[in-house]
């Protein structure tokens, strides 16, 4: 396994070049837009990878506390820490292409406000796993984590089911792409999950690593109580 | 243009920026790791 990772991070790199080139020169200018449209490509692949990884630490933290697995609740951290990072993405990318677009960089409108409040709740969830010294700490944030994922599906459907300045969804929605456009945004997806399979595939070993080191530091000062008394 | 460049930008600087500190982690486990073998 140590042996594929090199290899296939060799292999994510050459697709996100690829993909990159695909959405700066490939991909056809947007009439009404114009190069502004390209923000496209990287925003809504970041947006669909972040609820993939939110809905990845939804399912752990139910199995989490169904089953008590640490390797479980692992999954739950890593899958909510790099859904922040993408998440965080869309939040910047987003006033970067509404700036010219709409002329404003933000709206409260629903679909941008319930994004940001899903990335307060999973910032919160993170906040807590960081600082909580609990031993409940993973049953807390499995149930926040679970009420937490109930905040996607608003994220998603609110342009469905609100009046929205948002545009509407490209795939299965009020929306249409071209088929050229639609080949250019499946290729940076599939390079932003690639890349986001490997980020979690590292932080995954750094954190079963971490966990064994602070198991045997708690050990360690146990011992040390022990022999002082 | 600018702003096409800018949302590129952010975005590998962010992932740049996550990846420094899984790195950072990393280091710091690997340091705890090597001084509890030593005692």
């Amino acid at each position: 396994m140590k042996r594929l990772f090199p290899i296939l991070g060799v292999l994510t790199a050459i697709l996100l070049s690829y993909a990159l080139y695909l959405a700066l020169v490939v991909a056809p200018t947007e009439r009404t837009m114009g190069d502004v449209q390209r923000i496209f490509y990287y925003h809504v692949p970041s947006a669909w990878t972040a609820f993939l990884l939110f809905f990845i630490n939804f399912f752990a933290s139910v199995a989490y506390l169904i089953k008590r697995n640490p390797k479980i609740d692992a999954v739950a951290v890593v899958s909510a820490e790099v859904g922040v990072v993408f998440c965080t993405v869309v939040l910047v990318t987003g006033p970067l292409w509404a700036r010219p677009v709409w002329g404003i960089w933000w709206t409260w409108d629903i679909r941008l406000t319930s994004t940001l409040v899903l990335w307060l709740i999973y910032v919160a969830y993170l906040m807590l796993r960081r600082f909580s010294t609990s031993s409940q700490t993973p049953v807390l944030a499995a149930a926040l984590a679970v009420f937490g994922a109930l905040d996607v599906p608003l994220v998603y459907f609110s342009i469905w089911y609100f009046r929205t300045q948002h545009p509407q969804p490209v795939i299965g929605g009020g929306g249409s792409i071209d088929p050229a456009m639609l080949h250019v945004l499946l290729i940076n997806w599939l390079a932003f999950m690639c890349f986001a399979f490997l980020i979690c595939w590292s932080r995954y070993r750094l954190e079963m690593v971490r966990r064994e080191v602070e198991e045997m530091q708690s050990l360690e000062s146990l011992l040390e109580l022990r022999g002082a008394r | 243009m600018s702003y096409l460049y800018a949302a590129y930008a952010a975005t590998w600087i962010i992932h740049i920026f996550y990846l420094s500190t899984i790195l950072t982690r990393a280091k710091r486990v690997r340091k705890e790791a090597d001084e509890l073998k030593r005692k």
